[in-house]
């Protein structure tokens, strides 16, 4: 299993330090996948995290200038670890001034992510700093909990199909709605849906503010295009997409 | 005692005081004939920090009034510190700061004239003790760094506000290394980031070291001298000796000098042998460092996986190979420091004594000071009062 790459461009490692950095706002520990042309930064479904999921895919081609991997296995060539996202964004936010940026997997007492940055510097000497961030390597068998979560057949969220968007607070003191009209709607994927609900008929579901409020906060890379889609009375669903880099967020409906 | 400082010199006089709150709870005052010097130590005795102004750094300067006794005393640090709290406000508005000793009510009096004709007046209460003196000679230290302030401000830059400790030393090719030390935790799941800067040896002033030389002092403190060395723009001195003897961080100019003596590890750091042999399978490590971080010496992780794999069933973190710990401090007083080491982190205090704090004398209360055959470094005082 080896995985090395290398960026050299200021732009790209500017914005793969914010991804990075949103990830670390929506997910305390995740999992990083790669493969020979995607990496994906995956927070599974679970319990502790309130039923929130996340999965975000970026095209490699996009970001890094030299890019190895061997997976697994041939027939498994993939790689599935398991890290603390904010050690990788602090890694990230150091190389502001880098020449160059690696990021290799390595076995340094104990699997690693191994970031090292090569700093440009007033004096003809560079500087490195090289930051080995702990990953835990996800046994093959668990891969299946980590696969891209289908998109089920959707509702739209207190919404309807004539592109009104409806979100709604209520207290015992106040009740605000805010009403987003002339919204688009996309194609969606089973026709046979569409044609059961009236355009008028809004669908709805009830989430936790403050999942919600985590979610909108983390955002740092401004999406050319977002989706909300919602399994009535069962979860909202965010497809944000910017350029080249995709990102899902799933939240449950309160119970 | 009565000394006026003026101009500039004020906001220097509050950046020295809170570099040394950094350090210690209270401030031992005593103007000598050199100068005023500004001391402290903290709780466990591992690290002291001094600042001495020379007569000059005044504009009057006075050690001693004749007929008083000369002052030698201690204030609470949280109210010297108050005074000179915000130093944006000082530079902006003080424009003179007088310290003086009111004789009749035995106060240390700290007077600010300020814009406008305001004036404000601290009195602060004062209790009269020995002097803190620490024994410590940097020419007797073998190793010695020297760089300008930025230099380092940049080098521990990568490193988190909240880290600890961290290990300086001498690697490959003389490069000056800097890395996070985490305190080994047998049973964490996921262990800790470890981040290493390397500084070639141009950027530094001075490098009298030799490679493999390293020390694991408390960044924290180290970071209040640092923060002054930088605003004053001074080179900064680290002398330095084997593990475990403390090292000495110096700055100096024609008006003032501060030393921050602080205790270090007293065995090496568990991986510091990488600082000899950044690949330590390797059995000849190319020449240039920066090169070693291009080959995939340390990449091949399919034994791991190998070893991982079959251990059916059980959680993956279990499988990782334990790396055989660094035994605990050694010595005679190992058994009472590793009590001590049980009280956990306050924040803004220093880090549990770990170090062997043992580079002062008794000269502090006697219930405080710890037990075991200690070399006594400084002459018993006749206690305080």
């Amino acid at each position: 299993m080896k995985f090395r790459a290398k960026i050299a461009d200021a732009a790209c490692l500017n914005h793969f330090t914010r991804v990075s950095c949103m990830v670390a706002k929506l997910a305390r520990t995740c999992t990083l996948r790669i493969r020979p042309h995607t990496l994906n930064f995956i927070l599974a479904d679970s319990a502790a995290g309130g039923g929130v999921s996340m999965w975000c895919e970026l095209p490699q081609e996009n970001f890094f200038s030299e890019f190895q991997m061997e997976g697994v296995s041939e027939e498994n060539n993939e790689i599935y670890v398991e890290l603390t996202a904010e050690n990788l964004s602090r890694a990230l936010k150091t190389a502001q001034n880098a020449r160059a940026l690696k990021v290799k997997l390595t076995n340094k007492h104990f699997p690693c992510l191994t970031v090292s940055i090569e700093l440009v510097s007033v004096s003809s000497s560079s500087r490195m700093v090289t930051h080995d961030i702990p990953v835990k390597v996800i046994p093959r068998k668990l891969w299946k909990n980590l696969q891209e979560p289908a998109v089920p057949d959707s509702d739209i969220i207190e919404a309807n199909l004539n592109g009104d968007l409806n979100l709604k607070i209520e207290s015992e003191l106040v009740s605000v709605t805010t009403h987003f009209k002339d919204l688009g709607n996309p194609p969606s994927a089973s026709e046979n849906e569409s044609e059961d609900r009236s355009p008028e008929q809004m669908a709805e579901v009830q989430v936790d503010i403050r999942k919600f409020l985590q979610f909108l906060a983390g955002q740092q890379v401004n999406p050319t295009r977002g989706i909300c889609n919602v399994v009535s009375h069962k979860m909202v669903h965010f497809d944000l997409l910017h350029e080249d880099v995709s990102l899902q967020y799933f939240i449950p409906a309160m119970s | 005692m009565k000394c006026l400082v003026t101009g500039g010199n004020v906001k220097v006089l509050g950046k020295a005081v809170h570099s040394l709150s950094r350090i210690g709870e209270e401030l031992y005052l005593e103007p000598l004939e050199d100068g005023l010097s500004l001391r402290t130590v903290n709780s466990s005795r591992s690290a002291y920090a001094c600042f001495l102004f020379a007569p000059l750094f005044f504009q009057l300067y006075q050690a001693a009034t004749p007929g008083q006794d000369p002052l030698r005393c201690k204030i609470l640090m949280k109210s010297f510190l108050s005074v000179f709290r915000s130093l944006v406000t000082l530079e902006k508005t003080v424009e003179k700061c007088c310290i003086s000793v009111s004789g009749r009510s035995s106060r240390l009096v700290v007077q600010l004239l300020c814009r406008y004709g305001v004036r404000k007046t601290h009195n602060l209460s004062f209790q009269d003790c020995e002097s803190l003196q620490a024994v410590f000679d940097p020419a007797s230290c073998p190793h010695l760094l020297r760089a300008p302030a930025k230099v380092l401000g940049e080098a521990v830059l990568p490193f988190p506000p909240a880290l600890a400790e961290v290990t300086l030393g001498i690697g490959h090719g003389r490069r000056v290394l800097l890395r996070s030390y985490q305190e080994e935790e047998a049973d964490s799941a996921l262990k800790a980031m470890v981040t290493e800067i390397s500084i070639g040896q141009e950027d530094f002033q001075q490098l009298q070291a030799e490679e493999g030389a390293a020390i694991t002092f408390c960044l924290k403190e180290f970071r209040g001298l640092l923060s002054f060395a930088e605003s004053a723009n001074l080179p900064l001195s680290i002398h330095f000796d084997a593990p475990g003897r403390p090292a000495i961080f110096a700055i100096k100019d024609s008006l003032l000098d501060g030393h921050f003596v602080l205790a270090t590890l007293s065995e090496p750091a568990p991986n510091s042998q990488d600082l000899h042999f950044p690949e330590p399978c390797r059995p000849a490590p190319p020449p240039h460092s920066p090169s070693q971080l291009d080959d995939f010496a340390n990449d091949d992780i399919d034994s791991y996986m190998i070893a991982m794999e079959t251990t059916v069933g059980t959680e993956s973190s279990r499988a990782l190979p334990s790396i055989s710990l660094s035994p605990g401090l050694q010595g005679p007083c190992s058994s009472e420091e590793e009590e001590e080491a049980e009280q956990s982190t306050v924040p803004g205090t220093p880090p549990p004594k770990k170090f062997r704090s043992l580079f002062f004398g008794s000269i502090l209360a006697p219930a405080h000071s710890p037990l075991g055959p200690s070399p006594v470094l400084a002459e018993d005082s006749e206690g305080e009062g």
